[in-house]
């Protein structure tokens, strides 16, 4: 059994308690008396640092929500400086503002920490070569798992996405090991290489996926595993947290919540309670050591449980099951986060189209094909298909530019899309995982 | 010269492409009497446009409007043709030389000679040099 961290790893869970609740209370008393959010925000709730006497009592501090960092774009609730700052990221918001993400070099090397503990558990170390396929740039999943490789000694290959031929290509002829991307785009890598007459188990060294930013099922991984004779380690995260940071272990049986990284709670959507262990509800989670961007109670929007028997594997720290859902209606399209609003935002600023939109999600070979239906309004009806293909056109781009991932766009008839009361439900998914 | 009365009213009707979206249009139309002369369909991909000429495009467009339809009128212009080989070469010549763009046309022979429907780029200057060439061009009246 291998560990990176073996004194944290293995820590005594009454331990790991203790060094939560020590980095908890430094966390609060540091935010009460710098941050001038977090400081309104416990006045509001009536919580004052000196409330916080034992680690349980986190529950008396306010939540945290995805339209905290909109409502404060695009880092008016950073805890650091511009020049403390060492990096920046930036993923999608629920409307037209993204998320802002800051780090500092301290915030860097937890995130890096976290995924080096989880490649480690699943056997991966200086004899690998590890292809990173999540896209580099904005996104963190990418740039993510390219320090935490380095950091194991693993030789990376930063292919990021697209250009699925060069990637097998590579993946021969560099002896890759491992590679980490969505699990739909390693489906499609293996139909690639099936049409291309690579056989991934006889001409490949390939051993271990790391797959994650999107939902996946055990039905899946079986697939995965059998067809291409790897295993296939599920990893979680989110941009808020840092990124992708929190992996299964060899059991494959649900992610690690690192006790000195993270402090993990399951929450009634509704009521915001907080529910027993094992009982399934929203994912909420405080981060202890964060700098830049501190997140308190952050409430993910993902439905889980937590699982606090030791593992198996011998970490102590609890675990939480597979994501099982949303308790809003994001979406998740190649890995990309969606909010229909992000859509509804976006189509309200084209003139030539109705307000009424319907999205459909399908999944055509092994990846996410996202359509929006727009109706043509009257008055920007033209005889000429290239005018309505210009309008088409316009909308995908403006469409791409906002979500980060590409849409079709069908124009419909006026009145033809389903109007709803209340809640309108806009979105048809057709995928089966 | 009253070019005016060269000048054709087609409607124009956005559809889906999808089976039915024509029966629709030609149900409609059918019930309020209204004959149609002459149509074609564009496609693009998803979506079409149905172009007709009919004998009443006013009461047309209520009505399809009414039913939801996105229609709209164009201006075109119907050319005679010889029934015969080189009959819409003469004509596509004559708007070539001219510098007149064609962006689309369709074609039915009609009883007495084949009628070309045209949407060009420059009515006017189509009108006035398919006259001079001694072509004739029917008058919205045969239609409407």
């Amino acid at each position: 059994m291998q560990y990176w961290d073996p004194r944290i790893e293995e820590m005594p869970v009454e331990d790991l308690r203790k060094t939560q609740y020590k980095l908890l209370k430094s966390l609060v008393c540091r935010l009460y008396s710098f941050s001038s959010f977090y400081h309104d925000r416990m006045k509001e709730q009536k919580v004052h640092p000196d409330d916080i006497k034992k680690l349980s009592d986190i529950r008396k501090l306010p939540f945290m929500f995805k339209r905290d960092l909109r409502d404060n774009y695009p880092n008016r609730i950073f805890t650091a400086s511009q020049e403390e700052l060492v990096r920046y990221h930036v993923s999608s918001g629920t409307t037209g503002k993204p998320t802002v993400v800051g780090y500092t070099q301290r915030d860097l090397d937890l995130w890096t920490t976290s995924l080096a503990r989880g490649l480690t558990s699943f056997g991966l170390g200086r004899g690998d070569v590890i292809q990173v396929s999540y896209g580099y740039g904005l996104f963190t999943g990418g740039l993510g798992m390219h320090y935490g490789a380095e950091r194991i000694g693993a030789t990376v290959l930063p292919t990021s996405v697209g250009n699925t031929e060069r990637q097998l290509e590579l993946m021969q002829d560099l002896d890759v090991t491992a590679i980490a991307c969505t699990p739909s785009y390693l489906l499609h890598i293996g139909e690639v290489a099936e049409k291309m007459g690579i056989d991934i188990k006889k001409d490949t060294r390939l051993r271990t996926g790391i797959l994650g930013a999107e939902p996946w099922t055990e039905n899946m991984r079986a697939r995965i595993e059998n067809w291409l004779g790897i295993k296939a380690y599920d990893i979680y995260g989110t941009s808020e947290l840092s990124g992708p940071m929190f992996t299964e272990c060899s059991e494959q049986n649900g992610f690690h919540i690192w006790s000195d990284i993270a402090y993990v709670e399951i929450v009634d959507p509704k009521t915001g309670e907080p529910l027993d262990t094992g009982e399934k509800g929203e994912l909420t989670i405080t981060m202890l050591q964060k700098e830049a961007l501190p997140m308190i109670r952050y409430r993910i929007g993902d439905v889980s449980s937590i699982e606090d028997e030791v593992c198996p594997c011998g970490r102590t720290s609890p675990r939480i099951k597979r994501i099982q859902g949303r308790v809003d209606d994001m979406l998740i399209i190649r890995g990309i986060n969606v909010f229909p609003s992000q859509v509804e935002y976006t189509l309200m600023s084209i003139p030539e189209i109705g307000e009424h939109f319907q999205i459909v999600v399908e999944r055509s070979g092994a990846l996410d094909d996202m359509l929006v239906r727009v109706e043509l309004t009257k008055e920007s009806f033209s005889d000429k298909i290239n005018d309505l293909m210009r309008i088409r056109q316009n909308v995908e781009h403006r469409l791409r530019n906002t979500l980060n991932v590409a849409v079709d766009v069908e124009l419909v008839e006026p009145g033809s899309l389903p109007r709803f009361e209340g809640k309108s439900k806009k979105v048809i998914d057709k995928r089966v995982l | 010269m009253d070019r005016k009365k060269y000048v054709i009213k087609q409607i124009s009707i956005f559809s889906e492409n999808r089976p039915g979206r024509l029966a629709s249009v030609a149900h409609a139309l059918g019930e309020e009497r209204i004959n149609i002369l002459a149509f074609s369909i564009a496609e693009a991909s998803g979506f079409g446009v149905i172009r007709a000429l009919v004998d009443h495009p006013e009461k047309a467009f209520e009505k399809l409007s009414s039913l939801g339809f996105n229609v709209a009128f164009t201006e075109v212009i119907a050319v005679q043709m010889k029934d015969q080989p080189g009959g819409l070469y003469e004509i596509a010549k004559i708007l070539g030389d001219a510098g007149i763009n064609i962006e689309y046309s369709y074609a039915y022979s009609g009883k007495k000679a084949a009628v070309l429907i045209l949407r060009v780029d420059q009515v006017e200057e189509a009108i006035d040099k398919v006259l001079a060439s001694g072509a004739t061009l029917l008058e919205y009246s045969v239609f409407h």
